[in-house]
């Protein structure tokens, strides 16, 4: 990858990094809100089904989650082994794209 | 501090093993002062660089207990702790012989991150007028000492890791260039050092500050690198 492409990728670190900076407080604070009130799951459900605000802010959580997952893997990968180059680049791109939908597949799963 | 240094050099290129010399400690006593004593009186094979003695040519760095420094100017006393010595080449660079490392890597960084002024006026054009006190100007003045001696190029985790990173003293040497009004290497030199194994890959740990004897801080340069590459990306000059 060249100076675009890496410049790019630091700014997408840079900027994943203020969304889960926020996003993980967010997350942190719903969890003990539910698990200090009791929730059960259907009244989770209750509460995100059908609701677009949750639906967004998960879904920006997942995406924000696998890019800055991706492109720090494939740095600490590029300095702890020998590997290097557009294999590298594919594999965790993949690897993103798994922990991406997965996340999706979730935040849909709270929605519908 | 005991009268008698105890002191063990590397002898060997990338294999060899430590020697082990007895140096009478004198006053003022540098660790310069204690490689050339052996060379001259213990092991004249001993091969070693130094030029001018005073911390300006930057040519006599070795590893002194450890720690990467600049030799000439760095006091026994400081140094010895119990009067022994361990005296290594530079890390992160081949070894020659000895106490000498093969710089050409490390220079070589400097020319691949444009390390070199390209002057934007061409003959005849009047002088540039900089401003002492503007910002870039001041950007420029906290690096511009760097004697080239390679300290903070062995300190460093990110060269060691990954050889090709341009490393610390060629990316501060190109960030005191884009901050010259008169350089006209702009976005090429941008381009230079934001590759593969440029500014982006340095991890900010500051190694290369804490040990750089003329105390500049590369980290702080090649932060500012980071800032003007991702502003010419965003801006689509990259
Ligand atoms: S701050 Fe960057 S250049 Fe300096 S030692 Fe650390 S990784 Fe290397
Ligand atoms: S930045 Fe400091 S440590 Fe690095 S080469 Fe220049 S003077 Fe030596
Ligand atoms: S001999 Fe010149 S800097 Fe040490």
């Amino acid at each position: 990858m060249g100076a675009r492409g890496e410049t790019w990728l630091w700014i997408l670190q840079r900027a994943t990094a203020a969304v889960l900076a926020g996003a993980v407080l967010v997350h942190l604070a719903t969890l003990v809100y539910a698990v200090r009130q009791g929730l059960s799951a259907a009244a989770i459900l209750a509460r995100t089904e059908g609701n677009l605000a949750w639906l967004g802010f998960y879904l920006l959580f997942a995406t924000a989650a696998a890019l800055h997952a991706g492109i720090g893997l494939r740095t600490v990968l590029r300095e702890a082994t020998p590997w290097r180059g557009p294999s590298l680049d594919v594999a965790v791109l993949l690897l993103a794209f798994a922990i991406a939908a997965a996340g999706w597949r979730a935040a849909f799963g709270l929605f519908a | 501090m005991t009268a008698t240094l105890h002191v063990s050099v590397w002898r060997g290129g990338a294999v060899g093993s430590l020697a082990a010399y007895d140096v009478p400690a004198q006053d003022s006593q540098t660790v310069l002062d204690v490689v050339t004593y052996i060379q001259r009186h213990l092991e004249p094979t001993l091969s070693y660089r130094f030029a001018c003695r005073v911390g300006m040519c930057g040519s006599c760095a070795m590893t002194v207990n450890g720690v990467p420094r600049w030799t000439c100017r760095t006091h026994v006393r400081r140094v010895a702790s119990g009067g022994r010595l361990e005296l290594r080449p530079l890390e992160n660079l081949p070894v020659i012989k000895d106490l000498a490392v093969d710089m050409s890597d490390f220079f070589g960084k400097w020319s691949r991150a444009h390390g070199a002024f390209a002057p934007a006026a061409g003959l005849g054009e009047d002088f540039a007028r900089v401003a002492p006190e503007s910002p870039e100007r001041q950007a420029a003045s906290a690096g511009i000492e760097c004697i080239g001696c390679g300290v903070c190029y062995a300190a460093c985790d990110v060269v060691r890791w990954n050889p090709d990173f341009l490393g610390p003293a060629a990316l501060n040497r190109a960030w005191t260039l884009v901050n010259d009004c008169r350089d006209g290497d702009g976005a090429a030199r941008l381009r230079a050092v934001a590759g593969d194994a440029g500014c982006h890959a340095c991890h900010s740990q500051q190694s290369c500050a804490l040990y750089c004897p003329k105390q500049l801080d590369p980290t702080a340069a090649i932060a500012g690198l980071k800032r003007a590459t991702a502003k010419a990306a965003l801006w689509g000059k990259l």
